[in-house]
C-alpha cells in the first residue's frame, strides 16, 4: 500500500468528525471517497494534507509513519491536493502558476526562458498544448483544473487528492479531466477522488470507500459494488427493513388540491416539472445532494425566478417572481443553510420571530412591543425553544433552537404552504423528533408542507407523497403505499434506462 | 434608559473633552446672552459642528446597512452650488431650498441604485460620485465662487432662532426626528436586519432593495442640508472647498458613536455626539492656542485615544484585570481570616 491510514480520529467541539477511520490507497489506483454531507470526507482529506492535526490514529506513506503539520509539509512528503475551486492565481501566466515557488533561476533571478520551457514540457505530458504565457484566468475552468492537477502532481508525485474537481464542469470537460487522471494512474500515483456524482465514480474509480457519520462503512472494489448497494451504504439503510410512513395511511384521497405548478423550470437549475400540492399535505422531495432538490424549492419561492411554467391556486395564477411575492401568496421558506440564509445572527429571538411579520406589514406599521413580546413568548413556549429569554441574540442558540426560531418566524405569518429545506440538518436527536412532530401538528391544522431531506427515514415518516429528484429532473413520484425507503432508494439509484420502468 | 446606556461612552468622552479644553482655555464653558442670542465657545461648537452632525445622521443609516457613502462631501458642494445658482437667478428662497434638496435626493438615488440594483460595492459606487461630483458643482458655479446676498438663504447659515444658531437647530431637530422615525416605526429593525444579513432578511420578505436605496437617499438629503448650511454661512458657493473631506469626518463621527462599520445595530444620537466630539476637539485645539501646525496631530491623537478606550477588546481586558484583582484581594482576605 502506498498510503495507509489506521483508526484515524478527529473531534470537534460537540461532534466526532472522524471515528476510527481506516483508509488504504494503492499506487496506481483511483479510490473514490463517498458520503453525504457531514460524513467526514473533508475532515479525512484535511487530516491527510496537514490542514487539520489528527487527534488519534496513524498514517503511513510507503510504510514510513508520517505526521504532516501543514499543507506544505504534506506536499513535501508527496501528498498533493486539488480542490473544487481552482486555487491558483488567475492573474499570473500558466507558466508562472505551474512553477510558482520553484522557478528556475539564473544569477539569482528568474530564468524566464527556462520557466517557459519547463512549463511547456510539463503540460505536454498531459496532452495539453496551450500558450503558457497567457494568464491562467483566460482559460476555461477545465483547463485550469488540469493545470492545478499538473502542478499538484509535479510537486507531490505520490498521492493526489481530488476534492470534487468536476463540480463545475460540463460532460466533455469532465472527460478531459478524467483522461488526465487516468494518465496519472498509469504513472503509478495513488489518487483519492471525492465526488457527489455516482456516474463519475463508476466511470473512473477502481475502489470505493464510503464514510457515514464519521465512520468508515465499507471499502470495496468498484466492480463488485452495485449502485443500489452503494446508495444503501451512503444513506445508511438496509432495504429489508421497510418502514411504512405513519402518515401514509389513507392519504392522497382525502386531500383537496390547493396549488398547482406546471412546467416550472430554469435552465441549469432544474428541468421543468409539474407539481400539485393538496391542502394539509406533506410532499417530500428526495434525492442526492446536488440533484436539484434545493433548486426546485428556490423556484417555487421566487429566490431564483422560474424561466418557464406557471403556478396557480383555486383563485387563479400566482405571482412567484420574488420572495416577497411568494410571501404575499401565502408561502414560507426555511432555507437549507440556516446560518447564511435563515437567521439574522445579531438580532434577538424576538426580533427574528417578528421580522417576517413586520416586513409584510410594512415599516410604517410597527408591531407594538407588547404584541412582539406576546408572539415571541408564545412561540418560545409552543416550539419549546430553549433559551434564557426572548432578548437573547439568536446566534447564541444551538442549531436546533435556531431552526425552531426560523420556523416560528414563518408560523407567525400563518402561511398556507411552507417549504422546509433540510429542516433537521445538524440538529440533535431530541430536537429532530420535535420538529417532525411539529410538522405533523401543522398539517393537521391545514398547512401544506414541502419537505426536502437527505434522510429517507425522515421523509417516510412525515411525507404523504415523495417526489424523487435526480440529475436536475423530477424522475419519480411515490404516494400512499409506495412511500417506502426501499422504493425511494430504488428511484434515486435507477439509471435513466430503468428509471422509466420504476 | 437603554438609550442612556448606549450613548454613555460618547457622553463621558464629551464631558472629559469639555473638562480638558476648560483647563487649557478657562472660558470654554461660559455662555452669555447677547442681543437675544446665546454666545460662547460651546455655542460655536454647536454651530460649527452642524455640517458633520447632519452628514453623520445619513451616514449612520448607510453604514447600518453595511454600506458606506464617500460622496456626501461632494454632494454638499453640488447642493450648495445649486441653491446659490437658483438664488442668483432670482427664483426665490423656496425654489432654492427645493432644488438643493432635490439635487441631494438625486445624488442619493444614483448611489442607491448603483449599490442595491447594479450591485457595485458601496465603497466603489459612491467613489464614482465623489470624484465626479466636484466637477458637477464646478459646472453649476461655472468655475468661480458664486456669491449672493439673499438674507433668507443666509439665515440658514448665520441666523438665530430662540437664541440658538439655525444650523444647530437643523441637526438637533433632524437628528432627534430621524432617531424617533427609526425607533417609533419598524425602519430601524428592518435596516439593522439588512445590515446583519441581507440575504436572510430578503428571504424573510424584507424589501431590502428599496430600503438600501432609501438610506442612500436619506444620506443625500442630509448632505443637501449640510451644503445649504455651509453655502449660507459664507454667502457663496465654493465648488472646490465646500464639504471637502467632510465625508471622512462623518464616517469618523459614526465610528466614534460606537457603530460598527460592518453594519447592524446603530444609534443616530450616538453618531451625532461623535460629530460633536470631533468639533469640540477642533475648536478646543484652536482655542488652546497651539501653533496651527499641531492641530491635526493633536486631533488625531485624541480621536485615537477615544477609539482605543471604546474598543470592546480593551473593555474585555479591563474587566478581566478587574476580576483578577478582585479575586486576588478576596483570596488575600480569606488568608487573613484563616
Amino acid at each position: 500500500m502506498l498510503l495507509t491510514v489506521r483508526t484515524l480520529t478527529k473531534a470537534f467541539p460537540g461532534t466526532l468528525a472522524l471515528d476510527g477511520v481506516d483508509f488504504d490507497l494503492a499506487a496506481g489506483e483511483v479510490h473514490a471517497l463517498l458520503g453525504e454531507n457531514g460524513a467526514g470526507k473533508s475532515t479525512l482529506i484535511k487530516c491527510l494534507t496537514g490542514a487539520y492535526l489528527r487527534d488519534g490514529g496513524a498514517m503511513a506513506l510507503d510504510g514510513q509513519p508520517i505526521d504532516p503539520r501543514s499543507t506544505v509539509e504534506a506536499q513535501d512528503l508527496g501528498i498533493g491536493t486539488v480542490y473544487q475551486e481552482v486555487n491558483l492565481l488567475p492573474n499570473l501566466t500558466v507558466a508562472q502558476n505551474l512553477m510558482f515557488g520553484r522557478e528556475p533561476r539564473r544569477w539569482g533571478l528568474i530564468h524566464t526562458a527556462a520557466l517557459r520551457t519547463e512549463a511547456r514540457a510539463l503540460l505536454t505530458q498531459y496532452g495539453l498544448d496551450i500558450d503558457v504565457d497567457r494568464d491562467l484566468g483566460s482559460y476555461s475552468v477545465a483547463i485550469q483544473q488540469i493545470i492545478a492537477i499538473a502542478r499538484a502532481a509535479a510537486l507531490s508525485g505520490k498521492v493526489l487528492i481530488l476534492d470534487e474537481p468536476t463540480a463545475s464542469l460540463d460532460a466533455r470537460e469532465v472527460e478531459m479531466v478524467f483522461d488526465v487522471v487516468r494518465g496519472l494512474r498509469e504513472r503509478g500515483l495513488g489518487i483519492a477522488f471525492v465526488t457527489h456524482f455516482l456516474d463519475q465514480v463508476y466511470a473512473l474509480s477502481d475502489r470505493i470507500t464510503v464514510l457515514r457519520n464519521g465512520r468508515k462503512v465499507v471499502t470495496e472494489r468498484t466492480a463488485d459494488l452495485g449502485r443500489m448497494a452503494l446508495i444503501e451504504h451512503m444513506l445508511g439503510r438496509a432495504l429489508e427493513s421497510e418502514v411504512v410512513g405513519q402518515s401514509a395511511e389513507g392519504a392522497g384521497a382525502t386531500t383537496q388540491p390547493m396549488l398547482h405548478f406546471s412546467g416550472t423550470g430554469r435552465a441549469g437549475a432544474i428541468e421543468p416539472f409539474d407539481l400539485d400540492v393538496g391542502r394539509g399535505e406533506v410532499v417530500g422531495l428526495a434525492g442526492l445532494l446536488g440533484s436539484g432538490r434545493t433548486e426546485s424549492a428556490e423556484l417555487m419561492f421566487g429566490v431564483r425566478p422560474a424561466q418557464t411554467g406557471a403556478a396557480r391556486d383555486a383563485d387563479g395564477p400566482l405571482d412567484l417572481s420574488s420572495p416577497r411575492a411568494a410571501i404575499a401568496a401565502g408561502f414560507g421558506f426555511a432555507p437549507e443553510d440556516r446560518k447564511t440564509d435563515g437567521i439574522v445572527a445579531d438580532l434577538s429571538i424576538r426580533e427574528n420571530i417578528i421580522l417576517g411579520l413586520q416586513a409584510r406589514q410594512g415599516w410604517a406599521k410597527p408591531i407594538p412591543r407588547s404584541e412582539q413580546n406576546r408572539i415571541a413568548d408564545d412561540y418560545i413556549r409552543r416550539l419549546d425553544i430553549r433559551t434564557s429569554g426572548r432578548e437573547k441574540p439568536i446566534g447564541d442558540l444551538s442549531g436546533g433552537n435556531q431552526q425552531k426560531v426560523v420556523l416560528a418566524r414563518w408560523l407567525a405569518m400563518n402561511p398556507r404552504f411552507l417549504i422546509l429545506d433540510e429542516p433537521t440538518r445538524g440538529i440533535d436527536v431530541g430536537a429532530h423528533a420535535e420538529i417532525l412532530r411539529l410538522i405533523h401538528d401543522l398539517t393537521d391544522a391545514g398547512l401544506s408542507v414541502l419537505i426536502i431531506s437527505s434522510e429517507i427515514d425522515e421523509l417516510v415518516a412525515v411525507a404523504d407523497r415523495v417526489i424523487v429528484v435526480r440529475d436536475r429532473r423530477h424522475v419519480a413520484e411515490l404516494s400512499g403505499e409506495r412511500v417506502t425507503a426501499d422504493q425511494i432508494m430504488r428511484a434515486i439509484a435507477a439509471t435513466d434506462a430503468d428509471g422509466a420502468a420504476a | 434608559m437603554s438609550l442612556l446606556r448606549r450613548i454613555a461612552p460618547q457622553l463621558v468622552a464629551l464631558l472629559i473633552l469639555f473638562a480638558l479644553v476648560s483647563v487649557v482655555f478657562p472660558g470654554f464653558l461660559s455662555v452669555s446672552l447677547n442681543d437675544g442670542r446665546l454666545v460662547g465657545p460651546v455655542i460655536d461648537v454647536l454651530k460649527r459642528g452642524a455640517p458633520v452632525a447632519l452628514l453623520s445622521i445619513g451616514m449612520t443609516l448607510v453604514i447600518a446597512t453595511r454600506g458606506i457613502d464617500l460622496s456626501v462631501g461632494t454632494t454638499m458642494a453640488i447642493c450648495g452650488a445649486a441653491a446659490a445658482a437658483v438664488i442668483a437667478a432670482g427664483w426665490g428662497l423656496p425654489a432654492a431650498l427645493a432644488v438643493a434638496l432635490a439635487a441631494g435626493a438625486a445624488a442619493g438615488l444614483w448611489n442607491g441604485v448603483l449599490v442595491a440594483i447594479v450591485g457595485i460595492q458601496p465603497f466603489v459606487a459612491t467613489l464614482i460620485l465623489m470624484t465626479m461630483g466636484r466637477g458637477i458643482a464646478q459646472l453649476i458655479t461655472e468655475g468661480c465662487i458664486l456669491t449672493f446676498s439673499d438674507a433668507g438663504l443666509a439665515f440658514f447659515g448665520s441666523g438665530t432662532l430662540l437664541g440658538l444658531p439655525v444650523p444647530a437647530w437643523l441637526w438637533i431637530v433632524g437628528g432627534l426626528g430621524v432617531a424617533a422615525l427609526m425607533r417609533r416605526t419598524a425602519l430601524g429593525l428592518l435596516i439593522e436586519a439588512i445590515g446583519i444579513n441581507r440575504r436572510a432578511s430578503a428571504l424573510a420578505g424584507v424589501n431590502a432593495t428599496v430600503l438600501v436605496i432609501a438610506v442612500y437617499v436619506a444620506a443625500g438629503l442630509c448632505a443637501a442640508l449640510a451644503g445649504i448650511v455651509v453655502t449660507a454661512d459664507i454667502r457663496g458657493a465654493d465648488a472646490n472647498n465646500a464639504g471637502l473631506w467632510l465625508e471622512l469626518d462623518a464616517i469618523l463621527a459614526v465610528v466614534i458613536g460606537g457603530n460598527s462599520l460592518l453594519g447592524g445595530r446603530f444609534s443616530v444620537i450616538a453618531s451625532i455626539l461623535g460629530a460633536m466630539i470631533i468639533q469640540t476637539i477642533d475648536t478646543g485645539v484652536l482655542l488652546a492656542g497651539f501653533p496651527p501646525e499641531y492641530n491635526l496631530v493633536i486631533k488625531a491623537v485624541l480621536v485615537l485615544m477615544i477609539l482605543v478606550l471604546q474598543s470592546p477588546r480593551i473593555a474585555a481586558e479591563w474587566r478581566l484585570w478587574r476580576d483578577s484583582q478582585r479575586a486576588s484581594r478576596a483570596a488575600a482576605e480569606r488568608r487573613q481570616a484563616s
